[in-house]
């Protein structure tokens, strides 16, 4: 199995780990059991623009790599259009996954969207999205 | 490693060290085996089934090759079958022997749950022709308990499979022991000893084994040949069917060259254990020094195991993404992770033995060999920690810990 340089350069070198306090969104995804879980946090301004963007993540390189690249995706953006963030799109940015490793992409764009699902919750907007599940079992 | 290749990946990576603790997956073929070889491709590489002389040359060296392997092990000539490798020797036992008693009313196939695919998976395939199978589980040390393997027997009992030392977490089984219960009720004992031959010293002559597969890549001959001991006397079935070759029980023109270096490497490796306490001596240190770094246990045996594993797991932090920055820093290991599988699911070794998911996926497998050097155990004890102390500062199960119990790495 090998990963992409751009994965490898996210793995090792990741953007936006961290935590913010006081965040206005916090979405924490997978499982210990099946050995992934991502936690995003947003800030977001009054309008509705995520200002800043960190992550811890507990997985392999991939999973790290996706986190990574996910909160470069929506940093700068309005939540709306983290929204639209799919996974398909953080894989295509990190120049291709290894199949096995695909289920890793679902979980950050879960992440995203749980993190901004909890923002909508907070300001009393109602979450009017799905997410889709990386695992099945929780 | 040896100089020559160890000095052209340092350069090429400009790494400090270039370390390979990986020997339970594959080894180097050595120059002495390889050079063993050469002169089967070049000169005698007559078919060893022809009438002619360049035949009966291959046939000696056949011959030859075969009592020395005999030799090694306790066994004579005639008990030593070739094969393709590890995998064929397991897969022509377990099935060889089911296929043969199923007609004397015997359907019935004792493993363990930590056994390697190559006997898992078997023994699943014959479940689906209608075998009764039971897996027998092991304890928190991953030593199969015998009051369970002992309950799960009966007079139906074709074939025990249980292995001679396990590939993960290198937890070496009481092999005579399992041996004298599966014949106290008239079961035939299969060994996989890919892992233990050339790390423990194995005399057939005194051992309750009625079959033992070996494999030559383990112990620096190449890939694809292996052998299975079959104890004169016990009948299997046939799983290859040919030419008439080893007896008529293993079809195929024998892959002589590949034989000649599995007897070479055979050799060195029974030569060599002698030099496995100063072996066993560089794992201790790795299991030590690495145990003390917090939230970090040894899985396996801490005595009853091989002289050149040490499997530990580290928590809160995911086996393969320590891989990718331990090959960064040029050492070559392994992970009982999923993440570094086509599954969700960790270690079967790791899950029987009761490791939780969380803690199996943290695993880290060092397996070290006669070429590791006290040098490259410092490297690998000076490398980890950071390496773990930056996964676990960007990992949320490290956090938690962090803030509940203001744990430091």
């Amino acid at each position: 199995m090998k990963y992409s340089e751009k994965v490898m350069d996210h793995f090792t070198n990741p953007r936006n780990v961290g935590e913010i306090e006081n965040a206005d969104g916090v979405g924490v995804v997978g499982n210990a059991k099946c050995g992934d879980i991502m936690k995003m946090y947003l800030k977001i301004d009054e309008n509705d623009v995520i200002v800043d963007c960190k992550f811890k993540t507990f997985g392999c390189g991939a999973a790290i790599a996706t986190s990574s690249m996910a909160t470069e995706l929506v940093k700068g953006h309005t939540v709306e259009e983290a929204l639209k963030l799919t996974n398909s799109a953080v894989v295509e940015a990190l120049e291709g996954l290894p199949p096995v490793k695909v289920h890793c992409s679902v979980l950050a764009e879960e992440a995203i969207k749980t993190a901004v699902a909890d923002y909508y919750n907070k300001i009393g907007r109602p979450v009017d999205f799905e997410i889709e599940k990386a695992h099945d079992e929780e | 490693m040896r100089a020559s290749n160890l000095k052209t990946r340092e350069r090429s990576l400009n790494l400090a060290r270039f370390v390979y603790a990986d020997n339970a997956a594959t080894t180097p073929v050595s120059r002495q085996v390889l050079d063993a070889m050469l002169p089967c491709f070049l000169e005698d590489w007559g078919n060893p089934s022809s009438l002619h002389e360049k035949g009966r040359d291959a046939k000696d060296i056949l011959d030859d090759a075969r009592a020395r392997v005999a030799a090694v092990l306790g066994a004579d000539a005639s008990e030593i079958y070739f094969t393709s490798g590890g995998t064929e020797s397991d897969n022509w036992a377990i099935r060889g022997a089911a296929m043969r008693l199923r007609a004397k009313g015997k359907n019935r196939i004792v493993t363990s749950k930590i056994e390697h695919h190559a006997v898992l998976h078997t023994c699943e395939a014959l479940a689906k022709e209608g075998f009764e199978v039971v897996y027998v589980g092991v304890d928190e040390d991953g030593v199969v308990k015998l009051d369970e393997l002992r309950a799960s027997l009966n007079d139906k009992t074709a074939i025990v499979s249980i292995m001679y030392a396990n590939n993960e977490v290198g937890t070496i089984q009481p092999v005579e022991e399992i041996g004298n219960i599966a014949h106290e009720f008239g079961a035939l004992f299969h060994t996989d000893a890919v892992q233990a031959v050339g790390q423990v010293d194995i005399d057939l002559s005194k051992l309750p084994v009625d079959m033992l597969s070996l494999s030559g890549h383990k112990l620096h001959a190449p890939k694809g040949i292996g052998a299975l001991y079959i104890r004169r006397g016990v009948v299997i079935g046939n799983l290859i069917e040919g030419g008439g070759q080893e007896k008529r029980k293993r079809g195929g023109t024998e892959n002589l060259p590949y034989i000649v270096g599995l007897a070479k490497a055979m050799e060195i490796a029974k030569e060599k254990l002698k030099d496995l306490p100063r072996v066993a001596k560089m794992r201790d240190k790795l299991i030590e020094e690495l145990t003390k770094i917090p939230y970090s246990k040894l899985n396996g045996h801490r005595t009853k195991r091989l002289p050149g594993n040490a499997n530990i797991g580290f928590e809160f932090i995911e086996g393969e993404s320590m891989l990718l920055w331990l090959d960064i820093a040029g050492v070559c290991a392994s992970t009982g992770s999923a993440c570094s599988s086509a599954s969700l699911d960790p270690s079967h070794v790791l899950l029987a033995m009761g490791v939780p998911h969380e803690r199996a996926h943290g695993s880290l497998r060092l397996s070290i060999s006669h070429d590791t050097t006290d040098e490259d155990i410092d490297y690998i004890i000076e490398t980890l920690p950071p390496i773990i102390e930056k996964l676990r500062n960007m990992s949320p199960l490290w956090e938690d810990v962090v803030k509940k119990e203001g744990a430091r790495v």
